[in-house]
């Protein structure tokens, strides 16, 4: 089709304000699937997504409306998938900004409207859910307005429920957002806005093409990576997957690499053919790292092969997913993993424990440090155990938080961001009721409870995006702890000074409560380098007997001891004290760690 | 044909009452069952006679409350039983009158070991005894009236409410009246019994309070010239009692890890190697006995590994070194080291022993120590 005939767009909506919905009425009306195949969200696939209602994977479907061929992007849902989403909107012109009439705008609509002006999308402002009693669509519509700079009128009121408005939608994506405007003689070149892994088929891209044409058995290669394969199928999804000759400029499709780990193809790369290269890839790729770190293992020690080849198969759909083996001293063997965000490590720890059934210990997560030693040698710490100890520098990342929260929320929400070490950026009145802040914090301060205090602390009112802005110099220092005088990498901390006594008073504390009691006094310590920040003494036992021992008690008394004996051989060996395993989950656990 | 064992216990389990805290095997009245019962111990004992020694070091009659047994019965008892050196017959203070005294001193006992447990009316209550202090008092002074020269005093500390100054009182209680032998337990809250129920709790939560406890028991009792001879039982040192060695020697024989044959019901036997505790049940114990049977037992077999290691936890209870010779698969021998450079153990010509440290914290220490 021509390129003036094809429109590409995404929907921006914030977690339950109807995209999915919003999709499948759109799925409906274009008669893409019949009534009979029609499922409740299709566009989510995976049981998880539709459970959590937040997609994980973007998809992208081909409707046909009004001789017009549109192409629906999908876009992840959730903060860790911000490049994600910023590759997905670069694929298109423009983007339906769905909001929740009765909800009015939250702080993942903003961030992510701000992403879609950034693309220089043309964005078509949608009220969805006037169907709801508590709907308020005017004020839902001047909130839209304002933050798009649109006039309050051209947002249109629909329910993505009873399908009132949807045709108008469509309607609105024809007239409203430009066609692509590729060059269909250049060579060509498209962009990998995502990816998935077929078994079978190996990595399958969902590409964007922008120039030229792509068909099936073509030699081709991704520019950035170097990556070189040969397509074996394109075609576009209606829902399912259709094989086609071609994909031209401006059409949308998928792409069948055989390639079998979808590391070697990263989303925001851009393919072209080997027999007429481009010579420039499309702008805007970038290698995203992980920025949260935290250790996963086996409960029990026999599960780490199962572990192991668990984390094989998620890598292959999960790009952003990295893993490397870690031996704790505390916890035995297991992997140190990196994700995008919080949201990222729980959504691979469920997919863990429920697609392939492992009961896992998942460490409180900490960020990523980039650390010049003295001895001027440049690292990057994924684990505090490894923080050299000579630093010259330490760098940590930093978001820019997007909050927003009813206006009698503001104090609390900037007492908890000040505790928090953020540097308030600025905050704007989105309505007479609702403000928008934006605070840069470190993201080492949002990763264990931050979310949590958001929201006991506004209600529950408040909602939150952030988006890693890079990596500053932080005044961060590595605690230790030392039992009986002995370190325990396992439990050291990386913490920035200010918080580092109250942080290793904590550890202490709540160490001296789960160690038991030895033959000896034994010292907990905390330390920054040689200097103790905290001590408490576990004072030794001064009695430990069987007070009577007769003829008839001694298989009862030869048991107890026999069990006695068996607990202290599941206790860990720290120098010459011994800890029982559910002290170190007690410090070390994530779950623990929230009590 | 005779045997080797030479230490005999008996069960009697008749109780006035019953104390919220026991867990032993005892049968509230039935006064009328005394005799069937008394009956079926002298049948129980011709069925196991062969295994006895002809000469037996030591026979125990315990309970229940022994002396509850109805006089004539507790008698003839006595006079069915093999002669002893040392016959000990356990009693509650209220049940001593000078009758009963005059009837153990006649019928061979030669040492009574008396349930005082405190001197506090107060914690006696907390127990559900039915002594007060001057029971306690007046049963030593009708037991010396009868010329018993060995009588062991039984306390318990640790009970809730029981202060540090209460644990001092009934210390210098129980030495002012110079008994010959000493038990001291803590008290335990032993899971199932009407007393834990009642009290666990406020004993967990005292447990830290009462921690010295035990140091100061050992304190007390070696300062007034008693051996702390095992982990829980203290006797007159010989120069106090014109040289006598007043340790229990039938629990010397179970700490020494000898044989010994058990009557009655719930009692446990301990012979080559086979363990078995006769059935608990009253009525199935008289019945079978009265059939001319043996009644039921639960058989525990302790293979050889076992025995070494009960050799082990038993002996270290002691204040005499353990002989190792034999027992050195029974012991850990990275775990004697550790616990030798705490201080805990010491290894000397005769062996193995607790240092006065390693004694209170001897359980700790013997698990650590078996292998």
């Amino acid at each position: 089709m021509d390129q003036d005939h094809i429109r590409n767009f995404s929907i921006i909506a914030h977690i339950d304000h109807g995209k999915s919905t919003l999709a499948d009425r759109i799925l409906e009306l274009t008669e893409t699937v019949t009534g009979r195949e029609m499922r409740a969200q299709v566009l989510d696939s995976m049981e998880l997504e539709r459970e959590r209602g937040i997609t994980i994977k973007a998809q992208a479907v081909r409707v046909l409306w009004k001789g017009h061929q549109l192409n629906l992007i999908d876009t992840p849902g959730h903060v860790d998938f911000t490049y994600e989403v910023s590759r997905s909107l670069q694929a298109c012109e423009g983007a339906l900004l769905v909001v929740d009439a009765a909800q009015g705008v939250e702080a993942q609509t903003v961030a992510n409207a701000y992403l879609a002006i950034e693309n220089d999308l043309e964005i078509v402002p949608v009220a969805n859910k006037i169907d709801l009693p508590q709907a308020s669509p005017d004020a839902a519509a001047s909130e839209i307005a304002d933050l798009v700079g649109e006039d309050a009128g051209r947002v249109l009121r629909i329910s993505a429920k009873t399908g009132d408005g949807v045709a108008e939608v469509l309607d609105a994506i024809v007239e409203r957002i430009p066609p692509p405007a590729g060059d269909t003689d250049a060579p060509a070149r498209a962009l990998v806005f995502d990816s998935s892994y077929d078994q079978y088929r190996g990595v399958v891209a969902f590409v964007r093409v922008v120039d030229g044409s792509f068909g099936g058995r073509e030699p081709l290669r991704a520019m950035a990576q170097g990556t070189r394969f040969e397509a074996e199928e394109v075609g576009f999804f209606s829902p399912t997957m259709r094989a086609s000759e071609r994909l031209n400029a401006g059409e949308v499709g998928y792409v069948v690499t055989g390639l079998k780990d979808v590391s070697r193809l990263r989303v925001g790369d851009t393919l072209t053919s080997e027999r007429r290269p481009a010579a420039e890839p499309l702008p805007g790729y970038k290698d995203v790292k992980p920025t949260v770190f935290a250790g996963l293992f086996p409960t029990d020690s026999d599960d780490y092969p199962d572990l192991r080849d668990a984390l094989e198969k998620l890598k292959l759909n999960d790009a952003a997913l990295f893993y490397e083996p870690e031996t704790s001293q505390a916890l035995g063997f297991g992997f140190r993993c990196g994700f995008l965000g919080l949201l990222h490590m729980e959504i691979v720890r469920e997919r863990l424990e429920r697609e392939f059934d492992l009961d896992l210990l998942v460490t409180a997560p900490n960020v990523a440090y980039s650390v010049l030693t003295k001895a001027g040698e440049e690292v990057e710490v994924h684990n505090p155990a490894e923080m050299p100890r000579e630093i010259e520098r330490v760098e940590e990342p930093y978001i820019r938080a997007s909050i927003i929260v009813p206006k009698d929320y503001v104090g609390p929400v900037m007492e908890l961001n000040t505790e928090r070490r953020g540097r308030f950026d600025h905050m704007e009145y989105l309505s007479e009721e609702r403000v928008h802040l934006e605070y840069e914090l470190p993201l080492a301060e949002i990763v264990l409870d931050y979310y949590d205090q958001l929201k006991s602390r506004t209600r529950g009112y408040a909602s939150f995006d952030y988006d890693v802005i890079g990596f500053r110099e932080g005044d961060l220092t590595r605690v230790d702890v030392l039992i009986a005088g002995e370190p325990v990498d396992a439990l050291s901390l990386i913490v920035h000074r200010d918080g580092a006594y109250a942080r290793g008073r904590a550890l202490v504390d709540r160490l001296r409560e789960e160690i038991p009691r030895q033959f000896f006094d034994v010292p907990v310590q905390a330390a920054i380098g040689s200097r103790v920040i905290a001590r408490e003494t576990i004072k030794a036992k001064r009695k430990d007997v069987l007070a009577k021992c007769y003829g008839g008690d001694i298989t009862r008394k030869r048991k107890l001891l026999e069990k006695q004996k068996a607990g202290k051989r599941r206790m860990k060996q720290v120098g010459a004290v011994e800890v029982p395993q559910e002290a170190f989950l007690a410090v070390l656990n994530l779950d623990g760690g929230k009590k | 044909m005779s045997g080797s064992v030479r230490h005999l216990y008996v069960h009697l389990p008749f109780c006035a009452s019953r104390c919220s805290y026991c867990d032993f095997v005892t049968v509230v009245g039935r006064q009328g069952q005394h005799r069937a019962y008394v009956d079926a111990l002298i049948a129980e004992l011709d069925l196991e006679r062969s295994v006895l020694a002809p000469r037996l070091e030591s026979v125990f009659l315990g309970g229940g409350t022994p002396t509850f047994t109805e006089p004539a019965e507790l008698g003839r008892l006595l006079r069915a039983l093999p002669p002893a050196e040392e016959v000990t017959v356990e009693a509650n203070p209220e049940t001593v009158t000078p009758e009963l005294a005059a009837l153990l001193r006649a019928e061979g006992v030669s040492r009574v070991s008396l349930g005082a447990q405190s001197f506090q009316p107060r914690l006696l209550d907390v127990l559900d005894r039915r002594a007060g202090p001057d029971d306690v008092r007046r049963a030593v002074y009708r037991l010396r009236d009868a010329k018993f020269d060995n009588i062991s005093l039984d306390l318990v500390y640790g009970i809730p409410g029981q202060g540090a100054a209460d644990l001092d009182a009934d210390l210098s209680a129980a030495l002012a009246l110079e008994p010959e032998h000493l038990s001291c337990y803590e008290l335990e809250a032993k899971p199932g019994t009407q007393f834990t129920h009642a009290h666990g709790a406020e004993l967990t939560r005292q447990s830290e309070a009462m921690e010295s406890y035990f140091e100061r028991v050992v304190e007390r009792l070696t300062g007034a010239g008693y051996r702390w001879y095992e982990t829980a039982n203290f006797c007159k040192r010989p120069g106090l009692a014109e040289g006598r060695d007043l340790r229990s020697r039938h629990n010397l024989g179970y700490w020494r890890s000898r044989d010994y044959l058990g009557l009655g019901i719930g009692a446990v036997s301990t012979i080559h190697g086979r363990r078995w505790r006769t059935t608990p049940r009253l009525g199935e114990y008289l019945r079978a006995l009265a059939e001319g049977r043996r009644p039921e037992r639960e058989v525990e077999v302790l293979p050889e590994p076992v025995r070494r290691s009960e050799r082990v936890l038993l002996g270290l209870r002691l204040d005499e070194p353990l002989k190792v010779a034999g027992l050195g698969e029974a012991i850990d021998s990275d775990a004697l080291q550790r616990l030798e450079r705490l201080g805990l153990v010491v290894r000397g010509e005769d062996g193995l022993s607790l240092t006065e440290r390693g004694r209170f914290l001897g359980g700790g220490v013997t698990a650590e120590l078996l292998a």
